[in-house]
């Protein structure tokens, strides 16, 4: 920051110590105007600010009850059809139309958000604070290298389906009675896609730290007497950032997905309980019919997960001291 | 390196027993029968001698000792017999004839040697799967370095675009999409994997390569937008440290500092994903193999686990296992070519 | 060969003109997608479906059902009766007389010997055989000459079409099998795969759970068949996958047993290049409601055992409501469309052992609202759920995971709502739920939930052994490690005695008349809710000719005569 130097200063007054001319800023301020000066960044915090208000508050604005069955109205087209094709089946009332039984697909799309947004977030934050952890500590301390890579291994071989099966069968009854049906289920999902999917975050921690560990800044640290946590906390988590941003990306988009995956398999939430990744598994057969059914789901599933990602990328670059500035 | 990769090789051997003994008891408590796909219509009695007759009642113990002697002793014999007798290579060795008609692992479904059907389906698992991968690392690559080096340009804008929304869609819809949108609205490919096609002239080479087309697409397209990710972040990261910028004042042209220094630099994450991902070739492509019916390992695994084929899930989960423990060796090794300061001992 | 075939085909040429297709293996090739695939050609070891009608086409029995349910003579002159002497006065035994200068084939001829070897095969203690009860009650199988069996059983069997009759009980070759008996018959992988038979193809590879590739059987019985040279059975994939190969694409031929909506059916269709077919067997989708408490509170082995009556569900208003409350026929349009109707007996076809109960298709809500109003099962504390001496009417209702039984469940529990229930759903993995592990809470035999929803079905036409499954004894419990087909446990004297009867009775029409009863007993007692008669529906590719589906036996029943329409 260097001051603009006055045309003609006066010698005393040069010399003079000044007070600075803006308050001085905090890091976490840089990091908020670097932040801001990403426009695709912005874009996509707004969307996941807007799509998390949308289905925690929707189901009070669009007060259409997501199971109701309406038999009599299935099978309707969303309204925007009718531009193009006069004689489709609408209805303003089903402003996205209805499914092959008549349940209403707004407020479906709505509260299979809440589901998929819910086991997404905990499933990526989980897994990445397993991956994470697991990670640093088995590039920093090699003791602990050997053992943790080989847990990864076991992991890594565990084939998912009998693991949820074993799971369910030894969980599902406790976790009811602590959770309730839905509840259990969620904290069962939650972690089966959490114990699933941290390994390749942590390998690709672990390789990063064993590069970083060796070079010249972290030589300094140690020998300036930075405890180790320090030195984790400060100057190797700060670099192993980016890969873990896509991972985090990366894993919201596996996440929303595996569960559907589990709902299709039978292992997942109750066939009432309506999910993104689930709407779009029971829509493929009917994609010819109606295309709406497949890229509605599809649509918020991908702008979710583009939106996350281009958070990410502005996080980033605004964490990053190099960047930061330029 | 080399000690430390004996040493590696070495203790992976009891990292596999343990693996294989945890998968095996995992496969025990899972709930799930044999005959469930037997119709109803069999009484309960039938099915019961059936389970005798696999050896489903015996001890978990006594079961997962008879796997390991079927596993590490009789099949090696069997696969030593074949190279001696019947390979090209190995022909003109004498014939070892070291199996004696021991039991070896068995499927349940299929009442056949697991080893046999595993190498029947190789071909066509690497055939498409395989390529799928190579083609996939090769796009991925270079979108992920020139999205990096030109950051924010359009280029960069639409690769995020795009790879992002190949990722958030699952394969069970892709695949079908462009069955419906190929094979039956345009007719150009077919829709069903034809695994008994022999490639023997330019003819039956262009179907095979018109057949892989559709699932080598929707399986790339997964590949692409994962390792582009990677690729793009890392170089980002190296691209304004500051040996490249000494790189740049010492007059290299920009193509050797993008595509030397900071590539190389760049690499561990890519090696790590890359690695990461081979094994589950071999095993993962599950869904696209059965929208396909490309019929793979993959397909091979989820048929047996819906069987409660537990021989040969066991064997297959453990041929994974092993390519797991194997390929991440071979990772960590490459860190160590890449960045020579990585040390292991 | 080709030589051969080349006169054959001038000599048709000459002689007959118009017979042109009446060639062996003059109309190439047929290819048959299966999505569930074959794994072994032996169906004395698989008992599968898909494992049965893929070695159907290979290996046959002695008669067949055909597509009304009558037997037919297939590798012998005539069926045995006491009219003509086959079977003996007293129903114990029953002669078979084969065909003579029937092949295998490798060539060999087909005698008696392979018949009685095959029961000898099935029947060897430590075999393992998925197909024993075909060979139930059968005390000795006798051969006095090459061409005649006689098969002798223990007592008077009323219906002594079990062995060597359909699909499931076809005849191997002796010399082929014969070191394959008891325990040696998993490392028989070969004969498992390349069974020799009489059928109208012979196997050139098996990939297991992958794919068949068939040749014509130069020893077939009728010279001019199969039109076919050669076959391609596919296997894998998913329903969708195999109707749009069929009836979109046109790249297979036949696809079998597509369980789709009807809609999704319909848009195929519109594909214009097959056209599906629809069968009826006594395939039944029904709501099973148990007649024990599945509480959780109640100790592991108490739990879904005739212990514990269940609080409610054996209360006629209850059960009857529940009924009352379904409307079936929309049921059936939005699940089965052509290939389901409305489900009114627990034995729906044959039709004369059909029963069928008042109401059964018609929806009734306020109905079934005034009857339990009636009894006094009403909703006292106001939570919109009705209590049955304080307990309130709160039911788990499960099912296999699937997507028309998801969109059943999501319907019928909307309608016992109305009606005041409170439902939870829950759907299981079906190897889970099939699955006989007595190990896990969530098979179909524990039934650790109020209702569940499956199909069931009997081989054959005669229902004697399905209605058994409404016996006392057969309810799963522990001391049976949970094994047992009475899955409501449904327990009523009257109607063990009633079933007693049936098996001493060997008149037609009064077995039909108890037959109709005792499937009466059982819906009216509130055993179970029979909610779909389902068919089988399956696509054939418009050039196909010859198809006749047949739900009583293999599909590929009559693949021999299938032929190419010649398009002009």
């Amino acid at each position: 920051m260097t001051e603009p130097v006055q045309a003609t200063p006066t010698p005393i007054e040069a010399l003079a110590d000044k007070g600075p001319l803006e308050p001085p800023r905090s890091q976490w301020k840089d990091v908020w105007d670097q932040f801001r000066k990403h426009k695709g960044a912005m874009f996509g915090g707004g969307f996941l600010l807007f799509i998390t208000l949308a289905v925690l508050l929707g189901p009070y604005i669009w007060q259409v009850d997501a199971q109701k069955l309406d038999i009599r109205n299935k099978d309707l087209r969303p309204i925007w059809t009718a531009l193009w094709d006069g004689t489709a089946k609408v209805a303003w009332n089903r402003p996205f139309g209805t499914d092959q039984l008549g349940r209403d697909q707004l407020a479906q799309i709505i509260q299979g958000g809440r589901t998929s947004m819910a086991v997404g977030w905990a499933a990526m934050v989980l897994s990445l604070l397993i991956g994470t952890a697991v990670g640093v500590l088995a590039g920093f301390v090699r003791k602990a290298d050997g053992l943790l890579m080989r847990l990864t291994d076991l992991f890594l071989s565990l084939p998912i389906l009998p693991l949820l099966l074993v799971a369910v069968t030894l969980f599902r009854q406790p976790l009811r009675e602590a959770f309730g049906p839905e509840g259990g289920m969620f904290v069962l999902i939650v972690g089966i896609i959490a114990i699933t999917s941290w390994m390749p975050t942590a390998r690709i921690v672990r390789g990063d730290i064993l590069a970083l560990k060796e070079r010249e800044f972290i030589l300094a640290a140690r020998s300036i007497g930075t405890t180790p946590f320090r030195i984790v906390q400060r100057h190797l988590l700060p670099n192993v950032l980016s890969p873990i941003m896509v991972s985090a990306t990366l894993g919201l988009a596996t996440a929303i997905i595996t569960e559907s995956a589990l709902s299709f398999l039978g292992v997942g939430f109750p066939s009432d309980f309506p999910t993104w990744g689930k709407m779009l598994a029971d829509a493929v057969q009917r994609m010819q019919q109606f295309p709406e059914r497949v890229y509605l789901p599809g649509i918020a599933i991908s702008l979710t997960v583009l939106s996350v990602n281009y958070l990410g990328d502005g996080l980033r670059d605004a964490l990053d001291p190099r960047i930061r500035g330029r | 390196m080399l000690t430390f990769a004996v040493r590696r090789l070495v203790l992976a051997v009891p990292t596999l027993l343990f693996i294989s003994f945890v998968i095996f008891m995992l496969l025990q408590l899972a709930p799930g029968d044999p005959m469930a796909q037997v119709p109803l219509t069999v009484p309960a009695e039938v099915k019961e001698k059936m389970r005798q007759a696999l050896g489903v009642g015996e001890p978990p113990l006594v079961q997962y000792w008879k796997w390991l002697v079927q596993v590490f002793w009789i099949e090696p014999k069997v696969f030593i017999d074949y190279m001696t007798n019947s390979s090209a290579l190995l022909g003109w060795l004498p014939d070892t004839q070291l199996y004696q008609g021991e039991l070896r692992v068995i499927s349940w479904q299929t009442r056949s040697p697991v080893m046999d059907i595993v190498i029947q389906r190789i071909p066509q698992t690497l055939w498409v799967v395989g390529m799928a991968y190579v083609v996939g690392i090769l796009i991925a690559l270079p979108i992920g370095i020139y999205s990096a080096y030109r950051q924010y340009s359009v280029f960069d804008q639409s690769g995020t675009f795009i790879t992002m929304i190949g990722f958030s869609i699952p394969p069970f819809f892709t695949g079908p999409l462009l069955i419906v949108i190929f094979s039956v609205q345009l007719g150009w490919f077919p829709s069903i994997y034809d695994t008994t096609h022999v490639v023997n002239d330019w003819a039956s080479f262009k179907f095979q390569l018109q057949q892989m087309i559709l699932p080598v697409m929707v399986l790339a397209l997964q590949t692409t937008a994962q390792i582009s990710r990677y690729m793009r972040a890392s170089m980002l990261d190296n691209l304004n440290q500051d040996y490249v910028r000494t790189a740049r004042a010492k007059g290299l042209s920009e193509a050797v500092v993008v595509t030397v220094h900071v590539l190389r630099n760049s690499m561990i994450p890519v090696i790590t994903v890359i690695a990461l991902n081979v094994p589950s070739i071999f095993g993962g492509a599950i869904i696209t193999e059965n929208v396909f019916k490309v019929n793979g390992i993959g397909q091979l695994l989820i048929t047996a686990l819906f069987a409660n084929d537990l021989p040969m899930v066991m064997t297959l989960t453990f041929i994974f296992a092993v390519l797991i423990v194997l390929f991440n060796l071979i990772a960590d090794i490459l860190y160590g070519l890449l960045d020579p300061r990585i040390r292991y001992d | 060969m080709r030589l051969k075939s080349l006169l054959l085909g001038a000599a048709a040429a000459v002689a007959i003109a118009p017979a042109a297709f009446a060639e062996r293996g003059a109309d190439g090739e047929v290819k048959i997608i299966y999505w569930q695939a074959p794994s072994i050609l032996n169906p004395f070891l698989s008992g599968g479906t898909k494992d049965v009608e893929s070695a159907s086409m290979i290996i046959e029995p002695l008669a067949r059902y055909n597509e009304k349910g009558e037997l037919v003579p297939w590798l012998v002159e005539e069926i045995p009766t006491v009219a003509n002497g086959g079977v003996s006065e007293d129903l114990t035994s029953i002669t078979w007389k084969i065909t003579p200068g029937l092949l295998w084939s490798d060539g060999t001829p087909f005698t008696s010997a392979d018949v009685a070897f095959t029961h000898e095969y099935c029947t060897h203690p430590e075999g393992g055989c998925a197909q024993q009860t075909k060979f139930n009650g059968v005390s000795s199988v006798e051969t006095p000459d090459d061409l005649t069996v006689i098969v002798t059983f223990e007592g008077p069997t009323p219906n002594p079409y079990g062995p060597f009759v359909g699909g499931e009980s076809p005849i191997l070759q002796k010399a082929q099998f014969e070191s394959c008996l008891g325990a040696a018959a998993s490392t028989c992988t070969e004969q498992n795969f390349n069974p020799i038979g009489t059928g109208p193809f012979v196997v050139d590879e098996f990939k297991p759970n992958d794919v068949i590739t068939m040749s014509a059987n130069p020893n077939y019985r009728d010279p001019a068949k199969p039109a076919f040279a050669s076959v391609t059975f596919k296997g894998g994939g998913d329903a969708r996958a195999a109707g749009q190969a069929v009836m979109e694409t046109g790249e297979f031929d036949y696809a079998w047993n597509l369980q789709l909506a009807p809609d999704v059916i319909a848009q195929m269709e519109a594909g214009g290049k097959g056209v599906p077919v629809a069968g009826f067997g006594p395939l039944l989708e029904r709501i099973m409601v148990n007649q024990t408490d599945p509480s959780p509170d109640l100790p592991e082995g108490e739990r879904s055992t005739a212990m514990h009556p269940h609080p409610f569900l054996q209360e006629p208003a209850v059960y009857k409501a529940m009924s009352m409350a379904i409307d079936r026929p929309l049921l059936v349009e939005i699940g089965y469309g052509q290939a389901g109707k409305v489900g009114c007996s627990w034995v729906p076809a044959p039709e004369a052992f059909a029963s069928t109960f008042e109401g059964c298709d018609v929806q009734d809500i306020d109905g079934a609202k005034a009857l339990l109003d009636e009894a006094g099962i009403v909703d006292s504390d106001g939570d919109g759920v009705r209590e049955h001496n304080g307990v309130p009417l709160s039911i788990l209702y499960q099912t296999s995971t699937n997507a028309v039984r998801q969109d059943f469940q999501a319907l019928i529990k909307e309608w016992w709502e109305q009606i005041g229930f409170e439902v939870e759903l829950r759907n299981v993995d079906s190897s889970v739920f099939f699955g006989g592990d007595a190990g896990s809470p969530d098979t179909f035999q524990k039934f650790y939930a109020d209702v569940q929803m499956y199909a069931n079905t009997f081989n054959g036409t005669d229902p004697q052994a399905y209605l058994g499954n409404g016996l006392c004894a057969n309810a799963p419990r522990p001391e049976t490690q949970w094994q047992g087909e009475n899955i409501s446990r449904f327990c009523m004297e009257e109607y063990d005695a009633l079933h007693a009867e049936l098996t001493k009775t060997a008149d037609m029409a009064e077995r039909q008349r108890i037959g109709r009863e005792l499937s009466a007993m059982m819906t009216d007692n509130g055993g179970m809710i029979p909610l779909v008669h389902r068919g089988r529906l399956s696509a054939h590719a418009n050039t196909l000719g010859g198809v006749v589906l047949n739900v009583w036996d293999s599909e590929l029943w009559n693949v021999a005569d299938w032929y190419r329409i010649k398009s002009n």
